[in-house]
């Protein structure tokens, strides 16, 4: 048996052996000695239905690194809450030791050394193995997808979404919800929605027109006798963080008297249990299980948050498994009479070198794969430095695309949206295309070059500020801040909005920005029909090979307050 | 490329020109409302107004309102202009005292409706509807 503390030691040998492939190997062995795959899905079952419940695997079919966030700030209400809470403090809240593996999961520090000791997590052929065991405990356990699932990798883009489509079907998903999905476009989704062996829910998905529910509300499934309710919530704000000329005649919105009317329903239709599949945002379905009562369990997607407890609102379990494949979410309920008596659950990390990966699901994502496996194994260049996208204001893979936006557009600033999916590279790794597009695919990728006042610069910082920082979470879209390039700020996130940011600088001359005076911004994702520019993968790749081997420097352009 | 200011700010992940109430028109609004009741004291049971948090097409807000018992609801939107949006007048055969419409926002505003009811009093609902061009899903 060999303790933490010599394999950091092994591992860190072992990163000289980078390029010459020794390092799975070296990460498979840790993870193997410090945990089993009989660990990880150790349970015992409780009551008579059982929900699975994975969410926001953007597209991520094998292993990936994913580094979780440092700074994740709650407002208002939510301030010092999970999933507001990283790091230490997270260790400490759910008493998880330092450089455990729950710790290297769950939390940001000592990524690099904490993913050599444990390896890549998720993998959807690893995860075919979990709810194998979880069926043969409960064989009539109930898989729900949480949605933003057809959208994030090189094979999803080339498919249009085909191949998670193909996997999620092999795994015996019952019911999901969506987000990204609709960036397909309508007529996308539509096909796809007609070939899904089950429902595509979304209670708040209206007809814009003659505002009539558009899709199927909820879906009622009968598990140990009891009769289990499961509404969907799509993202209540589709069309206005997404290119809404996507998907025209739509409307959503959080809606929360239909959701209350929904529930309702269901429980006048005979409902013992009921569910929603949301992917609200766990800020947003705190505030709804606090104001609609008769929702027993929420799974809560959109914000990629993994809390190891249910959270417990107003008699609601909210439930958050986490993304891009690194969790399951098991939940055994006991219902009698109506009535959730108990609720017993496990967040169980997918650790990839650990579990077994079902051969037939591992030879199902191998064949969506292999029509593209030349042009994603592709290397474009290294990395010296630990890429991760997650946290409030930056990341080192947009702090890179913000690089590339300024060098290969000829801009004074960059900016980059503040998505959450993305997988991480570690340092000493190769950046092969696959990686790129794991951080960049989508279908709204062009990248644009236009002049903005300094004015209208402050509108914006401002506007996606309040997006992420107004204190009522109905207000808020579930992103993080629109990451700059070129250029700093200061921000002072208990402010209203038009207060919160100060001090913008232009990084290049050490001056404050003139609001009348014109700046070159090049950026990319803009929600505009007809934005022109090439896709951003291209700006990025073009930059990364001009660099041979990447470097990013730590970041300290934004200068948070009262966070 | 040649951009409008429009097309700026939606490149730039969303931007609201308008989110800050022009002091003119909330007093507009206050003229509007106390025109309505009479500058009688007004309460806020029995009125719901529903509307979305943010507003996904400024141009086109859908809202409703409710007020039991109601014999008119006035609608203002205390941001615009001309803040008098509509006034629904129901008879004493109507079933409901329910009405829905779609008006049109300058920006992030609250959106006010009051209801005369039928022993003369007032009440009083309102709801900030967010005006943004967005941008920034995660």
């Amino acid at each position: 048996m060999i303790s933490r503390r010599d394999f950091l030691q092994v591992g860190m040998a072992a990163s000289a052996l980078y390029g010459a492939g020794g390092f799975g190997n070296w990460s498979r062995l840790a993870a193997q000695q410090a945990l089993t795959q009989d660990q990880l899905l150790q349970f015992d079952t409780t009551g008579n239905v059982t929900l699975m419940h994975i969410t926001d695997v953007h597209a991520q079919l094998k292993p990936v690194w994913f580094r979780e966030p440092e700074i994740n700030l709650g407002v208002g209400g939510a301030k010092g809450l999970p999933p507001h809470v990283t790091g230490a403090a997270f260790r400490a809240m759910f008493g998880i030791e330092d450089g455990s593996a729950d710790a290297y999961a769950l939390t940001y520090d000592d990524f690099t050394a904490l993913a050599q000791e444990y390896g890549r997590m998720g993998g959807l052929d690893r995860v075919a193995t979990v709810l194998k065991a979880i069926r043969a405990d409960r064989p009539d356990a109930l898989l729900l997808d949480g949605g933003d699932t057809w959208q994030g990798s090189y094979s999803a883009l080339q498919s249009n979404g085909q191949d998670m489509v193909n996997v999620m079907n092999a795994l015996g998903v019952e019911a999901m919800t969506s987000h990204w999905e609709f960036t397909l476009g309508i007529d996308r989704v539509t096909e796809i929605v007609e070939s899904l062996p089950f429902p595509f829910l979304g209670a708040n998905i209206f007809d814009a027109e003659w505002n009539e529910p558009a899709y199927e509300p909820y879906k009622m499934f009968e598990r140990g006798g009891v009769q289990v309710a499961v509404i969907g919530q799509a993202f209540p704000y589709m069309p206005i963080a997404n290119p809404g000329w996507m998907f025209p005649g739509l409307s959503f919105g959080v809606r929360q008297e239909r959701i209350a009317e929904v529930v309702q329903e269901v429980r006048d239709n005979g409902a013992e249990c009921v569910v929603l599949l949301s992917h609200n945002g766990f800020d947003v379905d705190r505030k709804l299980a606090a104001d609609v009562d008769g929702i027993d369990i929420i799974l809560t997607g959109h914000t990629h948050d993994a809390i190891p407890e249910p959270v417990l609102v107003n008699k609601t379990h909210l439930i958050a498994s986490g993304s891009h494949g690194k969790f399951i979410s098991r939940i055994d309920l006991d219902v009698q009479g109506g009535e959730v008596k108990e609720v017993k659950h496990k967040l169980i990390p997918i650790f990839s070198d650990v579990i077994t990966p079902d051969p037939d699901v591992a030879a199902l994502i191998d064949a969506e794969r292999a029509p593209h496996e030349a042009a994603m194994s592709e290397v474009i260049g290294k990395t010296d430095s630990l890429l991760y996208r997650r946290g409030n204001f930056n990341g080192t893979w947009d702090d890179l695309i913000c690089n590339a936006l300024i060098e290969e557009r000829e801009a004074d600033i960059a900016l980059s949206p503040g998505f959450r999916w993305g997988a991480s590279v570690l340092p000493g790794q190769d950046i092969t295309r696959e990686d790129i597009f794991n951080a960049t695919a989508m279908s709204y990728p062009n990248a644009y070059r236009s002049e903005m006042t300094g004015e209208t610069l402050h509108l914006i910082l401002e506007d996606v500020a309040d997006n992420l920082f107004n204190p009522d979470p109905y207000y808020q879209q579930g992103g993080d801040m629109v990451r700059v390039g070129g250029m700093g700020y200061r921000i002072d996130v208990t402010k209203p909005q038009g207060e919160r940011i100060t001090e913008m600088t232009l990084l290049k001359s050490g001056e404050l920005l003139d609001p009348a005076k014109t700046y070159v911004v090049a950026g990319w994702a803009s929600v505009n029909e007809g934005t022109e520019g090439p896709p951003i993968w291209d700006v990025v790749e073009n930059h990364i090979k001009r660099q041979g081997t990447v470097s990013v420097e730590p970041n300290k352009s934004v200068n948070v307050v009262n966070g | 490329m040649k951009l409008t200011r429009r097309d700026a700010l939606a490149l730039g992940l969303g931007a609201t020109a308008a989110s800050f109430l022009p002091f003119r028109a909330m007093a507009a609004a206050d003229e509007a409302i106390a025109a309505f009741t009479g500058g009688a004291a007004v309460g806020a049971d029995g009125i719901t107004i529903t509307a979305p948090e943010i507003a996904e097409n400024g141009n086109t807000v859908p809202i409703s309102v409710d007020a039991p018992g109601a014999v008119s609801i006035a609608v203002f939107a205390a941001g615009n202009p001309t803040p008098g949006v509509a006034t629904f007048n129901f008879g004493p055969l109507a079933g409901s005292q329910v009405a829905s419409t779609r008006i049109r926002l300058a920006g992030t505003q609250d959106v006010v409706a009051v209801a005369k009811m039928a022993d003369g009093s007032f009440v009083q609902a309102s709801s900030t509807v967010k005006v943004t061009i967005g941008g920034c899903g995660g």
